[in-house]
């Protein structure tokens, strides 16, 4: 079943996404699709399933506080689209 | 028409550790060289992989356990997405339905006798974002982002709506600083940012039919001092007020909104409007594996933890008898100075006594000095020795602090110590005059050169015994006035 359109725009703003109408229909159809599939899982009872959180049976991974060397400030910043040298820059935040 | 205020608070810590939350950068504050204290993982650079700082997580089960809370036996992580510059993968590791901790509560004296109970929800751990710095031109100029705190660990404690006023809130997030800091979990500086909190606000307003209307729930972000928390909430409250009067909307008509404190105003003004919680799409992160915890884990935990200042609060009224007063100066200023009163305390037997040393002459000079308690150079045994002296009555009280003094004057040249103590008492001959035979010599030598003063007390002038008193002292030096005035007036009658 397609997914509501809405739903689709509504995904997509979250993602910061624009899509056209066509990608719009188009995912709708797709993202519908894996909805139907994975919903093939509800003609099982699995009410006796303990609920899985973490796809890894691993626990407990930790590090020592323990300093390690950070990148140079130039390494740190090549990457960004625009920058002063010091710091990242974005369009210009309004707050309030 | 009255109401009722609901204040509940997120509270926000930042942890002192030496390293950020899932990665080995420095956490330290450092504003003035933006940018140095990043990696791949707090930048969120693809393929770096985040794993958890163990002194993060100790630190943060020793928080929720100084809040009475219930530490989970198996925790996770999760993924909270949203887009903002301070934000460098896009999403904010935190905790969102298996929180570390919950079901605390921590009780608040409200000064009014019954201590208010605020109970704690949850407190989760998450890392912190970076920080925006917007151009304050108005020109519209591009904002900079500084990552050098992105990633450094922070816990998140939020209240039930339990307190009442603005006035509590402020007296809560007090306490939450005293805990905290006395725990040693978080330095709590305010101005750096370690210690904040938003405030969810709202009023229930009495209806004529004895029923209640709540108006909608606003949350005021960001707030980070005692002052603005109250200021900010009373703000609100007042506002709210206004709305419903005006317009008559409640809870069921809006939803809740975001707002911030505008400090030279004393105003709350609009923020961007909340998100949905189903918005920020949280999951499992896949990238860091589920903690857990045994029995043992958290006893091992709770047994190096350290006396609360609550209950340190308690023993300073009943086992010391002090003051409400003098116990929160002392506490207030923290554990380091708490310790050393409780050393002068119990060392030089007269509780009453040290409390006055230390919240008066110590937190002076500290003060003075600029100086905090472990630079302070007359250490708790010295002054603990040096009251000591003055409950034995061989030194009064005034010249224990001229040796006090003087203590600290020649620190330089000599540390402060018992030997000190002796030879400043030595050299200005303070000694307490213990010899009654001395002092009924100089009293009567004093008398025998004074006929006028003593004509004068016997003819009924009370006031002429302070010249008697004065000009013995003078020759006894180390006497105890109040002993010398009985024994003048003992020998004039």
């Amino acid at each position: 079943m397609a997914l509501p359109l809405d739903t689709v725009k509504k995904v997509a703003g979250l993602a910061r996404l624009q899509l056209t109408d066509t990608e719009i229909e188009m995912f709708s159809q797709q993202l519908g699709g894996i909805l139907d599939y994975v919903a093939m899982l509800d003609e099982l009872d699995t009410s006796a399933v303990e609920p899985m959180v973490h796809a890894i049976e691993l626990t407990n991974v930790l590090r020592d506080d323990v300093l390690a060397p950070s990148l140079p400030r130039a390494d740190a910043l090549q990457n960004a689209p625009k920058q002063d040298g010091r710091y990242f820059l974005v369009p210009a935040i309004l707050e309030g | 028409m009255s109401y009722d205020v609901i204040i509940g608070l997120e509270v926000h810590v930042q942890l002192q550790t030496q390293t950020k939350i899932f990665c080995g950068c420095s956490t330290a504050f450092n504003p003035d060289q933006p940018n140095v204290q990043t990696c791949p993982v707090c930048l969120g650079l693809p393929g770096a992989l985040p794993v958890l700082n163990r002194h993060a997580m100790r630190l943060a089960v020793k928080t929720a356990l100084g809040l009475g809370c219930q530490i989970a036996k198996f925790t996770k992580w999760d993924r909270k997405q949203y887009f903002y510059p301070d934000l460098p993968k896009g999403y904010q590791i935190s905790q969102y339905d298996l929180p570390f901790s919950f079901d605390g509560h921590v009780d608040v004296d409200t000064g009014s006798g019954e201590p208010r109970r605020v109970r704690i929800l949850r407190a989760h751990l998450e890392e912190d974002a970076g920080k925006n710095v917007h151009d304050e031109s108005g020109r519209g100029r591009d904002s900079q982002v500084d990552l050098n705190r992105a990633g450094t660990p922070l816990v998140e404690i939020v209240t039930q709506p339990d307190l009442r006023t603005a006035a509590e809130a402020r007296t809560f997030l007090q306490a939450m600083h005293s805990l905290l800091t006395f725990l040693e979990v978080s330095d709590c500086n305010m101005q750096e940012g370690s210690l904040r909190c938003d405030a969810n606000v709202n009023l229930h307003v009495h209806q004529p039919d004895g029923s209640k209307v709540a108006t909608p729930i606003v949350e005021v972000k960001n707030i980070n001092s005692f002052r603005f928390t109250e200021q900010a909430i009373l703000h609100e409250v007042d506002r709210q007020w206004e709305l419903f009067q005006k317009t008559g909307k409640t809870i069921k008509d809006a939803p809740k909104t975001t707002r911030g404190f505008d400090p030279d105003r004393g105003v709350t003004t609009p923020m961007r409007e909340k998100e949905e919680a189903a918005d920020y799409r949280y999951f499992p992160d896949p990238d860091l594996v589920p903690v857990t915890f045994t029995d043992a884990d958290i006893e091992a935990i709770r047994s190096e933890m350290c006396e609360t200042p609550v209950s340190r609060r308690a023993r300073f009224l009943g086992e010391y008898q002090l003051s409400a007063y003098d116990a929160d100066v002392i506490l207030d200023q923290g554990r380091a100075v708490a310790d050393y009163f409780e050393t002068v305390a119990k060392g030089s037997g007269d509780p009453k006594q040290a409390a006055n040393w230390v919240t008066q002459d110590v937190l002076r000079e500290l003060k003075e000095r600029r100086l905090t308690l472990d630079a302070f150079s007359i250490n708790a045994d010295v002054l603990m020795s040096l009251l000591k002296r003055v409950s034995d009555k061989q030194l009064t009280i005034k010249s224990a602090r001229e040796v006090f003094l003087l203590l600290l004057e020649q620190a330089e040249e000599h540390a402060p110590s018992t030997v000190r103590i002796d030879a400043i008492i030595a050299e200005k001959g303070l000694a307490l005059v213990q010899d009654t035979g001395a002092m009924e010599t100089a009293i009567a030598a004093v008398l025998a050169r004074n006929a006028k003063a003593v004509a004068d007390f016997k003819s009924g002038k009370q006031a002429a015994v302070g010249a008697l008193i004065g000009q013995v002292m003078k020759e006894l030096k180390g006497a105890d006035a109040a002993v010398v005035r009985e024994k003048i007036i003992a020998a004039l009658s």
